[in-house]
């Protein structure tokens, strides 16, 4: 039996083509014949097209071009709703929406041609604002107790409202896909991407197809945190579209500012938070209103909503809640999926106030949370009872020892009152995130994942979720290799693509290595029983192979399914939002140590110290890594991303004017996983992926507040803000 | 025109004003050299031009006239690393892997680069470098491991 490799770190899988510039990025395929695609879009928030003109100068003969009457199938693009067209057709309700597309062999040649082309609209009048009437994409209420008479009870009642701004996701990739139909009429899609069955229903209702005329494969892809989840369905389709019209490939890959101005960003969120508490600083009500921009179409946002309605407590018992949350509709590009998905705008909101009634009760911020974070048996307010692999205490304690919280506080406090050039301050957030998709969601995915042994006993794993550097591939290998005991190196991971491995649901939600790690454990769990009982060993080359051809019955290889279970301590109630809304949660907690220069109101990070629970650290430098850079994220967040939104569209698409943080800006880091082990995940793991997103900007905030003595109330935390703090 | 790229004398006779980035990878098929942002903000398109770290997207090929450019396929192969790729592998500095050509080619030259060699050095040398995955600690781990593996422990103790 070779050592376990769960709990090790084994070298990325495909790390060694990274490092040697040898991975393949969809833009790194040179295809023979293959034009390029290019959109044109909508240069108006909302009207409608009154007529579309192509120069006569231009020889059009030479590109392809596609527009919403080419559709064979639906003009939309599959989501919770069929809101969004796959191009305009007549009516736009956002900038930047596409109305056609043009390919053409050169793909200078293909940007040169859309600007020959003119569009005239009749120009309505857009709502950017959340008060504004729109549409509501869903409205959520969630009641516990009696708010009314907790706030009667209440010693004290403090109201704040907090305003979180949208957040550009900056894979360093942009999105990019090429599309070809096969000779037999199968349409394949190969490109940069989270989810391949996504995009794979997407094209099969734009395109009218059954399932096996549809192919995704995905490509090595650069970064994703949510933003290639759901808007590859789109460029799919735009290729798709291109290719099926030229009878030719058709390349589309995004520049900086078009993928800027154009995808889908991190809901803005403003949160109206109500809180009573009594005397000894514990909760006694919350009333927290919730409203999320959604953009111009519903694509993801009911489900980001929820999520953030199901955080927007923090991570505290209280016996009095009422959340209302709401998503409407705004004449600007859909919002969609980042890290975290709807709960750092929530959770933001929570942990600043509840810094801030840390100072009402007269308590060091630290021990507020003592007293109000999830024990044993806390009831949440959809009435699930917390208990399960719970890591609160563990997390807390554990941040506030690393940072050295009591001392530094104190000598901060001191080094404010001398007059020195800087203030400094010391700040903490305490978190929770749930892990995979919330409720019943995972049943409704009934998601499965294979493995596979071939004649030879060489055994495969089959899934659909993707490595976008998070360290899928490594992971499944190292579950499946432990699960039969054989050396991870006789394990290998298949590429996602829809013709060979079965739906194992999308790459959000950090689900990849709790739920899908736990059915890849399972399926080998059954390929080794099957094994077994063939007379197979995986310890003997021989007798292993034996087992293997046994088990092929002449067929190239035998795949072992293992589909998803709820599992039995999760009931929900999607009507009522009541119940279980997660298996379980995972925790983390960050304290940011920061100063403030006082002539440039520039903030700097001095150190970030961080504990996060994850139940089981599959691979430790992975979750490491994941930790490290999902707090980096959360840093931009606080201190410097900043989307400029005029007259609907980003107005600051590039990366001069959107700034995210570089090596230098970052602060170094330490450290500590806690393993409260989950029964429902494979070998304990929960999940880690989004976790470390959402404590950094209240952890930032709430050391500006040591720092100045007040609390900034939105993000990100630029010097013109804290000056206007100060002043 | 001609020029020297990782070691080979190339022939170029295409438009003198096309970026060097898209010299490397569409006419020489060098395609480990990547494109983040083509506004020299990223850094995913670093190349050496004669023995100097610079933005290929930034820099018409005619430029390169004559001139050493080096890419990140003349560092290592998968059968023989370069020290910087080792320990991108060993300490986690690659992620997705889009930054990872440009962030090596960057740090190798950093590391053979004279001055003092230490956390605080090294994040300001990558500052021209994003990485979104990261976080950066995991690549300036990697980057002061192979540093110091090379003999710089006395330059990171100045
Ligand atoms: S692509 Fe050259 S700096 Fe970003
Ligand atoms: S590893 Fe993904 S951008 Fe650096």
């Amino acid at each position: 039996m070779p050592k376990g490799s769960v709990g090790t770190s084994p070298i990325r899988r495909e790390g060694t083509e990274k490092v040697c510039g040898l991975a393949r990025y969809i833009d790194d395929y040179a295809i023979d014949g293959c034009l390029h695609g290019v959109t044109l879009r909508s240069s108006v928030a909302k009207g409608r097209i009154k007529s579309i003109e192509f120069d006569k100068s231009v020889p059009w003969e030479e590109s392809v071009i596609a527009r919403a009457s080419d559709i064979p199938g639906g003009n939309y693009v599959t989501l919770l709703e069929n809101d969004q067209p796959l191009l305009a057709d007549g009516v736009v309700r956002h900038k930047y929406e596409p109305i056609l597309l043009i390919a053409h062999p050169s793909r200078e040649k293909a940007y040169q041609a859309l600007s020959h082309v003119k569009v005239e609209y009749e120009a309505e009048t857009p709502n950017f604002d959340i008060d504004g009437g729109g549409r509501v994409f869903k409205d959520i209420l969630i009641e516990k107790g009696d708010p009314a008479a907790g706030f009667k009870k209440a010693w004290k009642i403090l109201e704040g409202e907090y305003w979180v701004p949208h957040q550009e996701q900056t894979y360093i990739e942009n999105n990019g896909m090429v599309a070809r139909v096969e000779s037999d009429g199968t349409l394949v899609a190969h490109g940069s991407m989270q989810c391949p069955y996504y995009i794979q229903k997407a094209l099969k209702a734009i395109f009218a197809l059954p399932d096996e005329r549809v192919r995704v494969i995905q490509a090595t892809t650069g970064g994703g945190f949510g933003g290639k989840e759901e808007y590859p369905s789109m460029l799919a389709g735009h290729a798709g579209l291109l290719a099926t019209k030229a009878k030719r490939p058709v390349k589309m890959i995004y520049d900086r500012s078009e993928d800027m101005a154009a995808t889908t960003k991190r809901h803005p969120c403003r949160v109206r938070f109500k809180a009573g508490i009594a005397k000894d600083g514990r909760l006694v009500a919350q009333d927290i209103d919730v409203v999320m921009d959604g953009g111009a179409y519903m694509t993801l946002s009911p489900v980001v909503l929820s999520r953030g309605a199901l955080h927007a407590t923090g991570p505290y018992e209280c016996p009095n809640v009422r959340v209302r949350a709401r998503a409407v509709e705004t004449n600007t590009p859909p919002n969609g999926a980042f890290r975290g998905f709807g709960a750092p705008q929530t959770l933001f909101a929570a942990e600043v106030h509840m810094d801030r009634l840390a100072a009402l009760a007269g308590l060091d911020p630290v021990e507020m949370r003592r007293r109000n974070m999830f024990r044993e048996g806390s009831i949440t307010h959809t009435g699930q009872v917390m208990g399960i692999s719970l890591g609160t205490a563990e997390v807390l304690e554990k941040t506030v020892r690393m940072s050295g919280w009591a001392k530094k506080r104190k000598a901060y406090a001191a080094w404010n009152k001398a007059k020195k050039p800087t203030w400094r301050g010391l700040g903490v957030a305490l978190v929770h995130h749930g892990g995979g998709f919330t409720g019943a969601g995972e049943v409704y995915l009934a998601s499965e994942a294979g493995v596979a042994i071939d004649r030879e006993g060489r055994v495969r794993v089959l899934a659909a979720n993707t490595e976008i550097g998070q360290g899928t591939n490594t992971i499944f290998a190292q579950i499946a290799a432990d699960t039969l005991g054989l050396p991870l190196e006789r394990v290998d991971v298949a590429v996602p693509d829809t013709h060979v491995v079965p739906n194992s649901g999308p790459t959000v939600a950090s689900r990849t290595c709790m739920v899908v790690g736990g059915l890849v454990h399972r399926a080998a769990g059954r390929l080794k029983d099957a094994v077994l009982a063939a007379g197979g060993s995986f310890t003997d080359a021989k007798k292993l192979k034996a087992a293997a051809a046994a088990l092929c019955e002449g067929k190239p290889e035998r795949v072992f399914i293992a589909k998803y279970e709820q599992p039995d301590w999760v009931k929900w109630d999607d009507k009522a939002y009541k119940g279980d809304a997660y298996g379980c949660f995972s925790y983390g907690c960050a304290i940011a140590d920061l100063e403030i220069d006082r002539s440039t109101y520039e903030v700097r990070l001095r150190e970030v110290f961080t504990a996060q629970d994850i139940g089981k650290a599959v691979h430790p430098l992975f979750a490491e890594g994941q930790i490290i850079g999902g707090v980096v994220q959360g840093l931009g967040y606080a201190l410097l991303e900043n989307v400029v939104m005029k007259d609907g569209g980003m107005a600051n698409a590039s990366l001069t004017n959107y700034i995210i943080p570089t090596s230098a800006d970052t602060p170094p880091f330490k450290v500590a996983i806690v393993e409260k082990p989950y029964k429902g995940g494979p070998f304990g793991a929960k999940g880690v992926g989004e976790l470390p997103m959402d404590s950094p900007g209240p952890a930032v905030c709430n050391a500006v507040a040591q720092a100045i003595g007040k609390w900034p109330a939105k993000l990100p935390v630029l010097p013109e803000h804290v000056l206007e703090l100060v002043s | 025109m001609k020029l020297t790229v990782n070691g080979k004398s190339r022939d170029y006779a295409g438009n003198p004003f096309k970026r060097l980035i898209d010299v490397l990878r569409e006419d020489f098929a060098l395609t480990g050299t990547k494109e983040g942002c083509g506004e020299g903000e990223c850094g995913a398109c670093t190349v050496v031009l004669d023995g100097r770290t610079v933005n290929s997207c930034l820099i018409p090929v005619a430029q390169a006239e004559g001139k050493e450019v080096r890419t990140i396929e003349s560092f290592g192969t998968p059968g023989k690393l370069h020290p910087m790729q080792k320990a991108f592998l060993e300490h986690g500095g690659a992620q997705c892997g889009i930054c990872t050509p440009g962030m090596i080619v960057s740090a190798a030259c950093w590391a053979e680069a004279p001055g003092p060699k230490n956390d605080a050095t090294c994040r300001q040398a990558l500052a021209g470098n994003l990485c979104r995955c990261t976080g950066y600690q995991h690549i300036v781990d990697s980057v002061l491991a192979a540093t110091k593996k090379k003999g710089g422990k006395k330059r990171a103790r100045r």
